[in-house]
């Protein structure tokens, strides 16, 4: 998606086939720049096609806008263009030489919280924006503690607006210290702080020629070089049975698949394998993809395992090494986050969804809920609604195989939906 | 452990064929809407991995608008014979005849809005409760929004401002009577990851995307095929050129691109050249700025 002519004759479709996959989302508060940023991001990587610009070009002219809006880029919704704000999450696409990138942009406004932390579940790292004439907010502290919380392994802190705080360094170092000091109390491993002008474009792309005083990275420079082969559990053996692959051929008279996608760990021909519930020990016979079997397969790959014996396996079960099983429980502690509008009943009964399981549990007790501002465990006032975090006990109907969030994004995570409408109104990792 | 490591269309692979499991697991009856695209290809094509060595478990679907490019009925038919699969077909010219819909006048008559009412008749007849997709959010503005799983109330309608939340890869395909979903696979991936997948994959494609000799006529700035569905005006004149699709849908809103490429790799290579989308040849998303997300409001694709 390069544009001039130079980069055209470099393109290289085997290096492209190579490239790793960074996802990142952005979060911060309301109008703190975050859609901006991301405009910026693709228009100095020359990511943005002719008639995309023609487009924004054209709308920020009718809106009666003095420079062309980068926002619009992604606030592609009628509403959000109304308001000038975003409501849901747009996903965007770039690539450079070194690597691909998956955007999710992500609303500020605290309404939409739910909608960031859709964004954000599946990121590789977290931009979070940082007004520097407001320093640290609320908002700020909720999505650093949601990130915190989703386990996302990196974090970068953009001081964003510096144009107009006159690119001040003292200002920048007091919110780094304002931020050190609040993720001091969070889970958070990797963070770094880079000073930019979303608008202008200082650091974002291109080094700043304003800000002297910063030494750092650009934010791309980091997106392009920042380590994320060691993101996923390539330890422990988890296999979710998605699908029970049965043709109704012939020559395949007892076929027996197990469809799922790797959720952790690397699974050979010939290991010593247990599928949970039932206990029942096997070996693997075959790992069959329509390219050829494989002798080895390893989170994220989609295959299909066939066993040595014939055990009963359906959707929901779970294969594992027989000598590392996850946790099997019926009450297990999570962290929530509530996400609709109707509050979580106490003693309510919901639908629970963990890997390929579904079942019923009901919340047997609500532990504590945080003060978002203060990180602080209210636990005199349980009663979790929409935008709310707590840590709450579920016992569920049959057991479920799982592991520590921290452990395992995959088998560690669960949503809940209410019976009635469908919808899901909560997300869970567990503790 | 880094030798454990996944190049992106090999990630974007293996994540649509976890979603294209789910929706055989978590549906009774799903369909592909199968326009003879690439897209559509590329995601029939996932569908067969998914479940090798079964047969795929869903219909396709074709909201046929009568004004098709024959090569493409011909992939389509070519496809489904080679495969064993089912094909259903949903006619916009039925849905004419019969007085469900109107066909626009004069010369920008197009009937690919007509498609939303027959596509939403034939799941109601059928019974879909799940219609797979091969729409990319990069390809347009309302589509960067939506999500894997996407939920139709029981008029086939979207809600872009109330979304359920997607968190992880649960996707919860829970639904009432009546309603229906309309799943993605491809979400994640850009016109580039597409065009290197069918070209890793030697997946066959049907010729309208490789440089051939048409009679093509040029009206606002885009080249469309001389067919009998168009109406010309008197300074439009058709004259042969070396052309190719970038796109294929309804020829009436199709736009060609001058194009010498005859390889995969000539279109890859052009793919990295170019400088406007694909949709950028496409004039149904020309009407207005939010064309698409009020079609997609209304039940389309
Ligand atoms: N001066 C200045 N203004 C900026 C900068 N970045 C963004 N803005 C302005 O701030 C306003 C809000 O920007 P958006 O990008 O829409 O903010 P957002 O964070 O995406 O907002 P939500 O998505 O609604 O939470 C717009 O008017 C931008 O032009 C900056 O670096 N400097
Ligand atoms: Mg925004």
């Amino acid at each position: 998606m390069t544009t001039t002519t130079q980069e055209i004759e470099n393109f290289d479709s085997k290096a492209y086939l190579d490239m790793e996959l960074l996802r990142f989302s952005t979060a911060g508060s309301v109008d703190d720049g975050k859609s901006t940023l991301i405009g910026r991001l693709l228009y100095d990587s020359k990511s943005i096609f002719q008639d995309q610009i023609e487009a924004i070009e054209a709308a920020s002219a009718k809106r009666g806008e003095e420079y062309v809006n980068l926002a619009l880029l992604t606030d592609g919704l009628r509403a959000e263009r109304e308001q000038g704000i975003t409501i849901d999450v747009a996903y965007r696409y770039f690539s450079t030489p070194k690597r691909k990138f998956i955007i999710a942009d992500t609303p500020g406004h605290i309404q939409y919280t739910r909608n960031m932390v859709t964004g954000a579940s599946t990121a590789n790292l977290a931009i979070i924006l940082v007004d520097a004439r407001k320093g640290i907010i609320e908002q700020t502290y909720r999505h650093s503690y949601i990130a915190s919380l989703l386990q996302i392994p990196h974090i970068t802190v953009c001081i964003n607006k510096m144009d107009l705080v006159d690119w001040d360094e003292k200002t920048f170092n007091q919110i780094v210290h304002d931020y050190k000091a609040f993720a001091s109390k969070l889970d958070i491993k990797d963070v770094h702080f880079i000073p930019i002008s979303a608008l202008a474009g200082d650091n974002v792309v291109n080094r700043s020629q304003n800000m002297n005083w910063y030494n750092g990275p650009t934010l791309m420079y980091l997106l392009e070089t920042i380590h994320i082969g060691s993101d996923l559990n390539h330890i422990d053996a988890r296999f979710p049975v998605q699908y029970v692959v049965r043709p109704m051929k012939n020559e395949y008279h007892d076929y027996r698949g197990y469809a799922g996608r790797i959720a952790g760990g690397v699974f050979r021909v010939g290991d010593k394998v247990k599928a949970l519930p039932s206990g029942f020990s096997s070996k693997i016979k075959s790992i069959v993809t329509m390219d050829g079997e494989l002798q080895e397969a390893f989170a994220p790959q989609s295959v299909t395992i066939t066993l040595e014996d014939e055990i009963d396996i359906s959707r929901g079960d779970m294969i594992v090494r027989e000598n590392n099983v996850p946790q099997i429980e019926q009450e297990f502690d999570v962290m929530l986050c509530w996400m609709n509008e109707k509050k979580m009943v106490p003693r309510g009964k919901y639908i629970i969804r963990h890997t390929s399981k579904e079942c019923k549990c009901i919340v047997k007790e609500a532990k504590y809920k945080l003060d978002i501002n203060t990180l602080q465990r209210i636990e005199d006032d349980i009663e979790i609604g929409l935008n709310d975090i707590g840590r709450v006990t579920l016992r569920t109907t049959v057991p479920l195989f799982f592991d520590s969030y921290r452990k395992n994004r995959i088998t560690g995570s669960i949503i809940l939906v209410d019976e009635a409408t469908n919808e899901t109104v909560a997300a869970g990792m567990m503790v | 452990m880094n030798d454990y490591h996944l190049n992106h269309l090999k990630e974007l692979e293996s994540e649509s064929i976890f979603i294209l499991r789910e929706v055989a697991a978590q549906f009774e009856n799903p369909c592909i809407l199968f326009s003879g695209g690439k897209d559509s290809i590329v995601v029939t094509h996932l569908a067969l991995k998914a479940f090798y060595p079964a047969s795929v478990p869903f219909t396709l679907l074709h909201v046929d608008t009568g004004h098709n490019f024959q090569e493409a009925l011909d992939y389509r038919d070519e496809l489904v014979a080679k495969n064993g699969l089912r094909l259903l077909i949903a006619s916009v010219q039925e849905a004419i005849d019969k007085g469900i819909v109107r066909e626009e006048k004069g010369f920008n008559a197009s009937r690919n809005a007509l498609q939303t009412v027959p596509l939403l008749e034939a799941i109601e007849k059928n019974k879909f409760d799940c219609a797979i997709g091969g729409a990319r959010r990069d390809e347009e503005k309302a589509r960067a929004k939506e999500r894997f799983f996407s939920h139709r109330d029981e008029f086939g309608q979207w809600d872009p401002k109330n979304q359920r939340p997607e968190l992880w890869n649960i996707f919860n395909g829970r639904k009432h009577i009546g309603e229906h979903f309309r799943v993605f696979p491809i979400s994640n991936w850009t016109e580039m990851d597409v065009w290197q997948y069918i070209y890793q994959e030697k997946i066959e494609m049907p010729s309208l995307y490789f440089s051939h000799k048409r009679n093509v006529f040029e009206r606002d700035g885009v080249w469309y095929a001389d067919s009998p569905y168009m109406l010309k005006k008197e300074n439009e004149i058709v004259e042969e050129r070396v052309v190719r699709f970038r796109t294929v849908g309804d020829i009436t809103c199709t736009g060609a691109v001058f194009s010498e490429a005859a390889t995969l790799e000539d279109i890859i290579q052009e793919v990295a050249a170019s400088r406007t989308t694909e949709r950028g040849t496409r004039a149904d998303d020309k009407r207005s700025e939010a064309a698409m997300e009020d079609r997609k409001k209304a039940g389309y694709f």
